[in-house]
């Protein structure tokens, strides 16, 4: 039920006085409100639940993560 | 997919089990909250990476599992009404009430509907002004900001056709109640990454302190989990209880604000009923006397509902953590997915479910 995903943003409009956007996942791309996520524009990734973006993906902490668990992987 | 492959890497996934292995002395019982997680878990076999010794148990992080009969019951009543446009997430269909489920409604002639967001309900709602639109609105922290939205724009639109039946559940007050019963046996949570990215870490932080266990916040692909795992059980070994946010990419320490102040101006905490597992104080959320009109239990007058559960039934004790589906007399017999007898048959993140999707029978 807490089931989001990862999606890009690739337009924003507003709507009824709500900030949606067009988020692209793989290859769909579907509607999503944007009104809890003001901070994230075209381009930024994030993160969506039930057509309601709740957060924007940190591109930095994402990247240090897997950098972490792939030096891990890289171990002996 | 971006954000997604890169976290199921099958030879960094068995370094961080070699590496758990490597750090382990002595037996953990650790339990992941979220269903979601659970179905990840049993999904890619990751219980089965781990140490023997490394017991990961299945929490009630599953809303349509634990949404209490009684609102389940009432759902259907309302569904029945003529005029009335029932909307629902998808997994909620074929749970069982006493009598029926949605599903059966909707093949009886019930307008039953299945939507991705409760803000396509205001879509419906607009194009059926002679109808009644009731969205049964189920979730924890992670789904209110968008079910508190959908009260909000219908308020804003000077909409009056459109009501929730509202059953949200708290993740907090929850592992409170794990945490004391008598047959609590973890010793550290895997907390739900998504519900922290709204409502942060500040009462995992207090638990943690509290009950001295460790809480890693942890995100939902195979290495956010087995990594998850890895701190709680460095952790355990070393004698910390602290909260850590493995799921740094999606949740702030605060969590997210904005979504906050939504689901404070539409919800209020109240004492809520969890299926099998009894009342819980202050584990919920109800409409704000402001947005009464809004509130279906209120618009619908529902007669006295006398439930009715399967005895044989344990998923109580399976999100409690305290069973295992497959200690069920029922489990893939009298109950499977086409026929549940219990609700954590029916959801993808329910135990009970995904142990039968994934062949785990014993």
């Amino acid at each position: 039920m807490c089931l989001a995903v990862p999606g890009k943003v690739l337009e924003v409009r507003e709507e009824n006085e709500l900030r949606m956007a067009k988020v692209q996942y793989g290859e769909i791309v579907r509607d999503a409100c944007l009104a809890c996520v003001p901070e994230a524009e075209a381009g930024d990734y994030v993160i969506v639940h039930a057509g309601f973006a709740i957060s924007k993906l940190d591109a930095q902490e994402a990247e240090r993560t897997y950098e972490l668990l792939r030096e891990m992987g890289a171990g002996p | 997919m971006k954000y997604i492959d890169e976290y199921r890497d099958g030879e960094i996934a068995r370094k961080i089990a070699d590496e758990i292995r490597r750090v382990q002395t002595r037996p953990w019982v650790i339990m992941e909250v979220c269903g979601g997680q659970t179905n990840a878990i049993v999904k890619h076999g990751l219980d089965q990476l781990l140490p023997e010794a490394m017991e990961l148990v299945h929490g009630p992080g599953c809303p349509v599992c634990v949404t209490s009969l009684e609102l389940i019951d009432k759902a259907h009543a309302i569904a029945r009404r003529p005029g009335v446009i029932f909307c629902s997430f998808g997994d909620m269909l074929r749970v069982p009430g006493s009598e029926t489920d949605l599903f059966n409604l909707k093949s009886q002639g019930a307008d039953v509907r299945v939507v991705y967001s409760p803000l396509d309900c205001l879509k419906i709602a607009r194009e059926n002004p002679e109808k009644k639109v009731v969205f049964f609105a189920i979730g924890f922290e992670t789904t209110a900001p968008a079910n508190a939205m959908s009260v909000w724009q219908a308020r804003q639109l000077g909409m009056r056709n459109y009501s929730i039946l509202v059953s949200h559940v708290l993740v907090p007050p929850a592992l409170e109640a794990i945490l004391q019963s008598p047959h609590n046996r973890v010793r550290g949570f895997l907390a739900p990454g998504h519900v922290c990215a709204i409502a942060g870490a500040r009462d995992y932080r207090r638990i943690s302190a509290r009950y001295k266990v460790p809480i890693v916040i942890t995100g939902f692909e195979p290495l956010d989990i087995l990594e998850g795992v890895l701190l709680v059980v460095k952790q355990l070994e070393s004698g910390r209880t602290e909260v850590e946010n493995q799921y740094a990419r999606a949740v702030r320490n605060e969590g997210n604000r904005p979504a906050q102040n939504l689901v404070e101006q539409v919800f209020e905490v109240c004492d809520r009923k969890w299926r099998g597992v009894g009342e819980i104080p202050a584990s919920g959320f109800k409409l704000r006397e402001e947005f009464r009109d809004y509130d279906a239990e209120r618009l619908f007058d529902v007669a006295k509902i006398d439930t009715k559960e399967p005895e044989v039934c344990i998923s109580g004790l399976i999100l409690q953590g305290i069973k295992k589906p497959h200690d069920c007399p029922a489990f893939g017999t009298e109950c499977t997915p086409r026929h549940p007898l219990g609700a954590t048959m029916v959801s993808a993140e329910g135990a009970c479910a995904a142990y039968y999707a994934y062949g785990r029978h014993s």
